[in-house]
C-alpha cells in the first residue's frame, strides 16, 4: 500500500500533515522478519479481530464465539501494559464472498495482528488467501473442514494456506468417531446419510461414509435435503426405501424439526435409530419430545473441570459468567474452543512480543511460528497441541443419548462413547 | 385551536414508525453506530427523525399546484410541534400499553433495551415525558424548517445532509485520508464525529453552497448545453473517466472492494437492463447466467474441478464461457418466447433457481463439487502477476474495464436497428411483428445479450473470491438486480451504475455488507420500503431514460392522469447515458 | 410496454415451422421420453421389490395431496387478483405467513394453558379464525397502502411494488417475531392416528388438512357463484369500466377480492400448522412462489384451475422425483424436488400455453 502513499496525500490538507511528521519514528533496533511486524506504540491498545457469522441463519453458532472472544481477552488483561481491542465484530456471512470481504477490512489496518474466525469453512476458504498474503494468523473456533488443514495422514488439503489454525475438530476425526460407535457400540450395518448441501454437513456424511464403509459397513442411502425445505415426506420415503437401520444426519435445527416431525407419518422408518451431530445438540431441538432417544455426536464439551492455563478460568466458570452476562447458555457448542483460541493467540503475542521501553514490536512470522509450536497448552477444550498444518483441537467427540428432554445438561452428560478411545 | 386532520394523520404516522422501529429492534441495533460523538446515534437520529418528518409534512399541509406555498416559521412550528407531539404520545402509549406484559416470548425485541433506548435510560416515568418533550421539538423543528424561506431551508438541509454523510462514511473518509492524526481530528476514538467537527462541517456546507451557487448552476447548464461530440463535451467526460481512474488509487482496500461488489452489480445491472429495460422481458430468473459464468470460469480455471480440468488461463477461458452463457440464454428464452409477459416473470425464476438446485445436487457433484463447491480458482493473469481478490486495487481495474464493454455495448444496440426494435416490442408488440420486426430473433438476442453479461460478472466473480458455492446464486440476487436497475432508472445506463452505487455500496448486497454494516439486519426492510416508496413516487427511476420516461407519459390518457397526479415530470429531457 | 401486452400464446404465426418451433418439439419429445423412461424404471424397480413399499408410496401420495391443497389454498389468491387487477401479487405468499405467524401466538396461548389438549377442535377453530382475521387485515392493508395509488398504472409497476411490499412484510416480521424458526404445539392426540378411508389408513392430520381445503373450496365457490358480491367481483374481473357503470363500486370490490384471498390464505396458514408446524418469516417465499405457480397451471384466473394447478403441483413435486428421477438412476432425488416442480411449470406452459383448464382473464387482459 505504500507504493499509494503518495497520492493518497494529495488528498490530505498540507499543514495538517505535519503533525504526522512530528510523531512518526521510533524502534529503530527492531529488525522486523520477513512478513514484517507490529510496532504498538505506548498508550496504544494491541488489535486484534473476531470475524464471526453473526447474522442471518447461523447466527446460532457464530454469536457465542463473538461473545467468548470477548470474554477471553478481558479475562487474559494487559499484555506488557497494553490493553487488547477487538473492535465491532465482523461478520463472515458463512459464505466465500462475506470472508473475503471482512478479511479485506482487517488486512486494511495494518495494526492488526491476529484473526479469531471465521465460524463457516465456507467463509475461511474465502477469508485466508488475504489473510495469509498480509502474514497474519488466524485461528477458528468451529471450522471443521477437511480440506482447510489436513488429511490427518500428512496431506495438506486443497484449501490450506500458512497462518491458519484451528481449535475445532477436524471432521475425518468426527466422522471417525461416528462411524466406530455405530459399527462397535451400536453393532449396526446398515446407514442411511442425510445433509443438507451445507460445505460442512456435507464433509461430515462423508468423512462418515469412508469411515463406515472401511469398518465393514454399508452405507445404503446418501442423500439431502436443502435449506429451507419444510416437506420431508418425500426424502423420508427415499430413504425409508432404502432400509437403514440407522439415519445420521448432522445438519441443522430448522430442517432437522422438519424430519423428526414428519418422519412417524413414512412407513419404514418405525425401528430406525436417529443420530445427529453439534449442529443439532442445541436448545430448540432437544426440546421436541420427537429428539428424545435420538443419538448426538460432538465435540465433548464436559468443559467444567477444565481450566484454561492463561486465565484460570474453568469450564464451569465460564458457563456462569456466560449466563450472568448474557442471561441465557451459549447457543452452540464452540464457546471453549473460541475463549482456547484467543487465549492462545494472547498468549503468542505476549510471548513474541519485543519489549521495548513502552513500545512493543510483534514480528509475524515468529507469532506464526509460535502458534504452530504450541503444544501441551490446556485449555477448556483440554489439552492442545497444534500440527503443522493447523490443526490444534483437543479433539475428543463424545456421542451422548438424549434421555432427559426437561434437563438437557443431564442428557448432555450421558455419554455413551467418547473418541479417541482411551 | 382545532386540530388539523392532517396535522393529526402525520403525528399518528409519525408515531407509528416510532412504534414499529422499535419494536422490529431496529432503534436499539442502530443505537450503536455513534454518529456525533457523544450525543447522537443513529438510533436517536432515526427515532426523532420520525417526528421531524411529520412536522415537515403536517406543516406542509396540502400542495397545491396552483397556489404559492405559505412559509412561515411559526406557524410551521406550531403546527410541527402539534404533530410531533401526537406522534410522541403515540410511541409512548405503545410503550405504556406493552409494557406490563411479557412479550419477549413472541416478540424479542420488545425487550428492555428497547425501552431504555426509548426512554433515554430515564425510566419509563420521566423518560416518557422526555420522549414526547424532545418528539414534540423535533415535530417543531421539522415543521419550522419548513416555513423559512428557500435559502435558509436549503443551507439547513444541504448542512444536515453532510454532517450526516461525513459520520456515516466515517469508513471511506478516514480510508481516504488515512493520516491517524488528521481522522482523530475529525473523528471521536469510538465512532463518530466530535461535536466541534460536525459544526464546521455544518457551517462550511452551508458556506460553501452559498457561495458557489452559481457556478454550480452554471456548470450543470454548460454540461446540458454541450452538444454530443464537442469539445466541451469530451472534455467533460474526458475528466470523469480519470477521476474513475484515480479514483482507486485513493482509497484503500476496504473501499476498493467495495467498489468490485458494486462494479459487479452495474455489470449485471447493465445486463439485465437489456433485458427488462430495453427489451421489456421481466426476467426474475438472472442470476442463472451469473452462476454460468462463475461455475464456467471455475471448471475452466480450476486446477480442483472434479471431472474436467483444463486449467484454462482466464483470458483464454472468458470467450469459452460466453459460448455457454449465450447458449444457456438460449435455452431460457426459447421456451418462454411466446409466453405471455407476466408467465415469463415466474418462469425465468424458475429457470433460476432450477440452475442453483441442480449445481448444488448430489447428481452434478462430481463435474460441479456440489455442496463443496470448487475452490483454488486462479486470478486473472495480467503480465506477469496474477490479479484477484487479494489485491482489490488492481481487481478493481479488471471489472472496471468489463463494465466499460458492457456499457458500451449497451450504448451501442440502444441506437441500433436492434435498439429499436425492442423498443419496438416493448410498446407492442403485436404492432412490432406486423411492421416486420422479428420478435423471436430480437427477444432471443436480448436473453443472449444478458447472458452473455452476467457472464462477465460470473467469470470476475470466480476470479476474485477464489472458491465458488451453490449459495451465491440464489434468486434473493436475481431480485436484488432487478432493484438496482428499477431504482436507478430501467433503460438507462447511468441510471444503473447510480443505482448499485446507492443500493449494494451503501446498504449492501445479497452477500456482501455496504459501507452501513450496521443496516445489515434491515438491509431488505430497507430494500423493501424503497422499492415500494419509489413505485408509487418515482415509478422511472432516478436517473431515467429519456425514451423509458416518455413511453411511461405517453401511454394511455389513464396512466398520464395517474403520473401527473403523482407529480413526477421529467422537466428536462436527458440523455439516455 | 410489452410485458403487458399479451397475445394469445398461440397466434397465427408466419412461422410455419422454424427452428423455435422445432426446438419445442424436441423439448415436448424429449420430456415425454425421460418421464416414460423413468417411470418404467421406477415399476420395474417396485417389481424387483425394490424402491419405496407400497405403504410408503401410499404414504407419499396423500401428504402430496394435502400438501398440494394447501397450495391450491394459497394459489386462489394469486387468481383472484390475477383475474381482477392483472397483476401477480408476489406479496401474497406474505399475507398466508403473516397468518400462520400471529396463528402461531394464540396456539401457544392455548397449549400453555392446557386448552389445545382437553378442547383441540375449539382451539383448531380459535387458531383458524386468528389467522383469517391476520391475513385478511395484511391482504386489505397492502392493497390500500401500496396498490390503490397504482390503480392504471403500467402493469409491472404493481408488480415490482408487490415484490417490495413482499420484502417488507418478511423482514418486519423478521424484527418483530425474531428469525429463529418456532413451532405450533403438536396435533392434538386425537388427530395424530390414522384413519380408515375404504380400508386404507391415513393420517388424520392429512385428512383433516384436505377435508378443511375442500370445504374452504365449495364455500369459496358458493360465495363467487350464489351471492351478489360474488358477481360484483365476476363483473369487475370481467370488465371495470363496463363494472363500473353499472353501478358496482370497483374498489370496494377489489378490496373484496384482496379480503376473501387474504381469508383462504389464513386457512391455508392453519393447514400449513396442521401439515408441518414450524413457522418463520421465510414461511411464505417458496410457498408463495408454488401457488403462483399452481395458479398458472391450472390455467390464470381459473378457480377450480388454481385447486387443480395446487394438487398436481402438490404431486409432482412429492412423487415426481421418486417416480421419475428416481427410475433414471438419479442419486439424492429429493434434493430436486423443488427443480421438478419448476420443470413442469416449464413442461405444462410448452404443452399447453394457457395452462390446464385454460385462463379466465379480463376483457382488457386477453387482447
Amino acid at each position: 500500500m505504500n507504493k499509494k502513499r503518495s497520492l493518497r496525500f494529495l488528498a490530505v490538507i498540507g499543514v495538517l500533515s505535519l503533525v504526522v511528521a512530528a510523531c512518526g519514528d521510533s524502534g529503530a533496533e527492531f529488525e522486523a522478519g520477513e512478513l514484517g511486524a507490529v510496532t504498538v506504540e505506548a498508550g496504544e491498545a494491541i488489535q486484534i479481530r473476531s470475524l464471526n457469522a453473526i447474522s442471518g441463519e447461523v447466527a446460532f453458532l457464530g454469536i457465542p464465539n463473538e461473545r467468548a472472544i470477548r470474554m477471553a481477552v478481558e479475562d487474559y488483561g494487559q499484555i506488557h501494559g497494553h490493553d487488547v481491542e477487538v473492535g465491532a465484530g465482523l461478520d463472515d456471512l458463512c459464505s466465500a464472498e462475506g470472508g473475503q470481504q471482512a478479511a479485506q477490512t482487517i488486512v486494511s489496518d495494518e495494526q492488526v495482528v491476529g484473526v479469531i474466525g471465521t465460524s463457516c469453512s465456507g467463509a475461511a476458504s474465502g477469508a485466508m488467501p488475504i489473510i495469509n498474503d498480509a502474514g497474519l494468523a488466524m485461528i477458528s473456533a468451529s471450522n471443521t473442514s477437511p480440506s482447510l488443514t489436513s488429511d490427518l495422514e500428512g496431506t495438506a488439503g486443497e484449501n490450506y494456506y500458512e497462518g491458519y489454525y484451528r481449535t475445532a475438530h477436524n471432521d475425518l476425526f468426527q466422522g471417525q468417531a461416528a462411524a466406530n460407535f455405530v459399527f462397535n457400540n451400536l453393532g449396526l450395518t446398515k446407514v442411511g446419510l442425510i445433509h443438507d448441501g451445507d460445505p460442512y454437513t456435507n464433509g461430515l456424511t462423508t468423512a462418515f461414509e469412508n469411515a463406515f464403509e472401511e469398518l465393514g459397513g454399508e452405507i445404503v442411502i446418501h442423500t439431502a435435503v436443502t435449506v429451507g425445505q419444510t416437506d420431508m415426506v418425500p426424502v423420508l420415503t427415499e430413504v425409508a426405501a432404502a432400509g437403514p437401520e440407522l439415519i445420521f444426519m448432522p445438519i441443522f435445527p430448522a430442517e432437522a424439526t422438519f424430519i423428526v416431525q414428519q418422519a412417524p407419518g413414512v412407513s419404514g422408518l418405525e425401528n430406525v435409530e436417529w443420530m445427529g451431530a453439534d449442529g443439532i445438540s442445541v436448545e430448540n431441538f432437544m426440546n421436541l419430545p420427537e429428539s428424545e432417544g435420538m443419538y448426538f455426536s460432538g465435540p465433548d464439551t464436559r468443559f467444567a473441570e477444565n481450566t484454561n492455563e492463561a486465565t484460570d478460568l474453568n469450564g464451569a466458570q465460564f458457563l456462569e459468567d456466560y449466563e450472568s452476562e448474557f442471561g441465557e447458555a451459549p447457543s452452540a457448542d464452540f464457546w471453549g474452543h473460541a475463549y482456547d483460541a484467543t487465549t492462545m493467540l494472547l498468549m503468542a503475542i505476549e510471548e513474541v512480543a519485543v519489549v521495548d521501553g513502552d513500545t512493543i514490536h510483534i514480528d509475524r512470522a515468529e507469532l506464526r511460528e509460535y502458534l504452530t509450536g504450541i503444544s501441551g497448552f490446556n485449555g477448556l477444550i483440554g489439552e492442545i497441541s497444534c500440527d503443522e498444518y493447523g490443526d490444534c483441537g483437543a479433539a475428543v467427540i463424545s456421542i451422548f443419548q438424549h434421555n432427559n428432554l426437561a434437563d438437557h445438561q443431564a442428557s448432555k452428560s450421558n455419554i455413551l462413547y467418547t473418541y479417541p478411545e482411551s | 385551536m382545532s386540530l388539523d386532520p392532517l396535522t393529526r394523520r402525520w403525528g399518528l404516522i409519525g408515531g407509528a414508525i416510532m412504534a414499529f422501529t422499535g419494536a422490529i429492534g431496529m432503534l436499539v441495533s442502530f443505537d450503536e453506530r455513534i454518529l456525533i460523538s457523544p450525543i447522537l446515534s443513529l438510533g436517536y437520529l432515526t427515532l426523532l427523525l420520525a417526528p421531524a418528518i411529520a412536522g415537515h409534512m403536517a406543516a406542509r399541509g396540502k400542495v397545491s399546484v396552483l397556489e404559492e406555498p405559505e412559509h412561515d416559521v411559526a406557524q410551521g412550528a406550531q403546527k410541527g410541534l402539534v404533530a410531533g407531539l401526537i406522534a410522541g404520545v403515540f410511541a409512548v402509549v405503545f410503550m405504556l400499553a406493552v409494557n406490563p406484559f411479557d412479550l419477549s416470548e413472541f416478540f424479542p425485541n420488545i425487550n428492555d433495551r428497547m425501552f431504555d433506548m426509548m426512554t433515554f435510560d430515564f425510566g419509563l416515568g420521566l423518560g416518557s415525558v422526555v420522549l414526547i418533550v424532545a418528539s414534540a421539538l423535533a415535530g417543531a423543528a421539522g415543521g419550522a424548517i419548513y416555513g423559512l424561506d428557500d435559502e435558509p431551508r436549503e443551507g439547513v438541509f444541504r448542512s444536515a445532509i453532510w454532517v450526516i454523510l461525513f459520520s456515516l462514511f466515517e469508513l471511506v473518509v478516514s480510508d481516504v485520508i488515512e493520516v491517524d492524526a488528521i481522522v482523530d481530528l475529525i473523528y471521536a476514538r469510538g465512532g463518530g464525529l466530535h461535536i466541534w467537527s460536525a459544526i464546521i462541517i455544518g457551517v462550511l456546507a452551508w458556506w460553501l453552497g452559498v457561495r458557489y451557487k452559481g457556478r454550480r448552476a452554471e456548470l450543470t447548464q454548460m454540461a446540458k448545453d454541450s452538444e454530443a461530440g464537442s469539445r466541451l463535451r469530451w472534455s467533460l467526460i474526458g475528466v470523469a473517466a480519470l477521476l474513475v481512474i484515480v479514483l482507486p488509487m485513493l482509497v484503500g482496500g476496504i473501499v476498493n472492494e467495495l467498489l468490485i461488489n458494486v462494479a459487479l452489480f452495474i455489470l449485471m445491472g447493465l445486463g439485465l437492463n437489456i433485458v427488462v429495460g430495453l427489451a421489456g422481458l421481466l426476467d426474475l430468473g438472472y442470476v442463472a447466467f451469473f452462476a454460468v459464468g462463475a461455475y464456467g470460469m471455475a471448471v475452466l480455471t480450476s486446477p480442483l474441478s472434479p471431472a474436467f480440468s483444463p486449467e484454462l488461463n482466464w483470458w483464454v477461458a472468458l470467450p469459452v464461457v460466453m459460448v455457454l452463457a449465450a447458449i444457456a440464454g438460449v435455452l431460457v428464452g426459447t421456451p418462454v418466447i411466446r409466453m405471455r409477459g407476466d408467465y415469463l416473470a415466474i418462469v425465468t425464476l424458475g429457470f433460476g433457481e432450477i440452475v442453483r438446485i441442480l449445481i448444488l445436487s448430489d447428481w452434478l457433484t462430481p463435474f460441479l463439487g456440489g455442496a463443496q463447491g470448487i475452490t483454488r480458482i486462479p486470478g486473472i493473469p495480467l503480465g506477469a502477476t496474477s490479479v484477484s481478490g487479494t489485491s482489490p486495487e488492481l481487481f478493481i481495474y479488471m471489472t472496471m474495464l468489463l463494465v466499460g464493454v458492457a456499457a458500451y455495448i449497451s450504448y451501442r444496440t440502444q441506437e441500433s436497428r436492434i435498439g429499436r426494435a425492442w423498443a419496438a416490442m416493448r410498446e407492442d408488440e403485436d404492432v412490432a411483428e406486423a411492421i416486420g420486426i422479428s420478435t423471436v430473433q430480437a427477444k432471443l438476442l436480448a436473453f443472449v445479450t444478458g447472458a452473455i453479461i452476467a457472464s462477465f460478472a460470473g467469470a470476475l466473480f470466480s476470479a476474485k473470491v477464489g472458491t465458488v458455492f451453490h449459495n451465491s446464486f440464489d434468486v434473493l440476487v436475481s431480485i436484488i438486480i432487478l432493484v438496482v436497475v428499477i431504482v436507478g432508472g430501467m433503460g438507462s445506463i447511468r441510471g444503473v451504475a447510480l443505482g448499485a452505487l446507492i443500493l449494494i455500496g451503501v446498504l449492501g448486497g445479497p452477500k456482501s455488507q455496504g459501507l452501513l454494516g450496521e443496516f445489515a439486519e434491515f438491509k431488505l426492510l430497507i430494500y423493501g420500503a424503497i422499492l415500494v416508496y419509489m413505485m408509487l413516487q418515482r415509478p422511472e427511476g432516478l436517473l431515467p431514460s429519456v425514451r423509458r420516461s416518455r413511453e411511461l407519459h405517453q401511454e394511455e390518457a389513464a396512466q398520464d392522469a395517474w403520473l401527473d397526479k403523482k407529480g413526477s415530470f421529467i422537466e428536462e429531457p436527458e440523455a439516455s447515458v | 410496454m410489452s410485458t403487458e401486452v399479451a397475445p394469445e400464446p398461440v397466434r397465427s404465426r408466419r412461422f410455419k415451422f422454424n427452428w423455435v418451433d422445432g426446438f419445442l418439439w424436441f423439448l415436448r419429445v424429449a420430456a415425454l421420453i425421460a418421464i416414460v423412461v423413468g417411470v418404467v424404471g421406477s415399476i420395474q424397480q417396485f417389481a424387483d421389490g425394490e424402491g419405496p413399499s407400497a405403504a410408503a408410496w401410499r404414504d407419499l401420495i396423500v401428504s402430496s395431496i394435502s400438501t398440494g391443497s394447501m397450495y391450491g389454498l394459497i394459489a386462489l389468491g394469486y387468481s383472484m387478483v390475477y383475474g381482477v387487477l392483472g397483476f401477480i401479487n408476489f406479496a401474497h405468499g406474505e399475507v398466508f405467513m403473516s397468518g400462520t405467524m400471529v396463528g402461531l401466538i394464540s396456539a401457544t396461548m392455548l397449549f400453555e394453558n392446557g386448552f389445545w389438549d382437553s378442547n383441540p377442535w375449539i382451539s383448531i377453530l380459535v387458531v383458524l379464525v386468528v389467522a383469517m382475521i391476520t391475513s385478511t387485515l395484511v391482504a386489505v392493508a397492502i392493497e390500500r397502502v401500496a396498490y390503490r395509488p397504482l390503480r392504471g398504472a403500467p402493469r409491472l409497476i404493481p408488480l415490482i411494488t408487490s415484490i417490495g411490499v413482499s420484502f417488507f412484510v418478511q423482514y418486519s416480521f423478521a424484527g418483530l417475531f425474531g428469525v429463529a424458526i418456532r413451532n405450533y404445539p403438536p396435533a392434538p392426540s386425537q388427530l395424530s392416528g390414522n384413519v380408515d378411508i375404504l380400508g386404507i389408513p391415513i393420517a388424520g392430520t392429512r385428512l383433516l388438512v384436505i377435508g378443511v381445503a375442500v370445504v374452504s373450496m365449495i364455500g369459496l365457490w358458493y360465495f363467487v357463484t350464489q351471492t351478489k358480491t360474488g358477481s360484483a367481483m365476476r363483473a369487475v374481473a370481467e370488465d371495470k369500466e363496463i363494472a363500473g357503470l353499472m353501478g358496482i363500486d370497483v374498489d370496494k370490490t377489489i378490496v373484496t377480492t384482496f379480503a376473501v384471498g387474504g381469508a383462504m390464505a389464513g386457512v391455508a396458514g392453519l393447514l400449513w400448522a396442521l401439515l408441518f408446524r414450524g413457522v418463520d418469516f421465510l414461511t411464505g417465499f417458496l410457498p408463495g412462489i408454488k401457488a403462483f405457480t399452481a395458479a398458472v397451471l391450472g390455467g390464470i384466473g381459473n378457480m377450480p384451475g388454481a385447486m387443480l394447478g395446487g394438487v398436481l403441483l402438490g404431486l409432482f413435486e412429492g412423487v415426481g422425483p421418486q417416480l421419475v428421477l428416481a427410475g433414471l438412476g438419479i442419486p439424492a432425488v429429493s434434493q430436486l424436488k423443488d427443480a421438478v416442480a419448476f420443470a413442469a411449470l416449464v413442461l405444462v406452459l410448452i404443452f399447453r400455453p394457457t395452462g390446464l383448464l385454460g385462463e379466465r382473464l379480463g376483457s382488457e387482459d386477453r387482447v
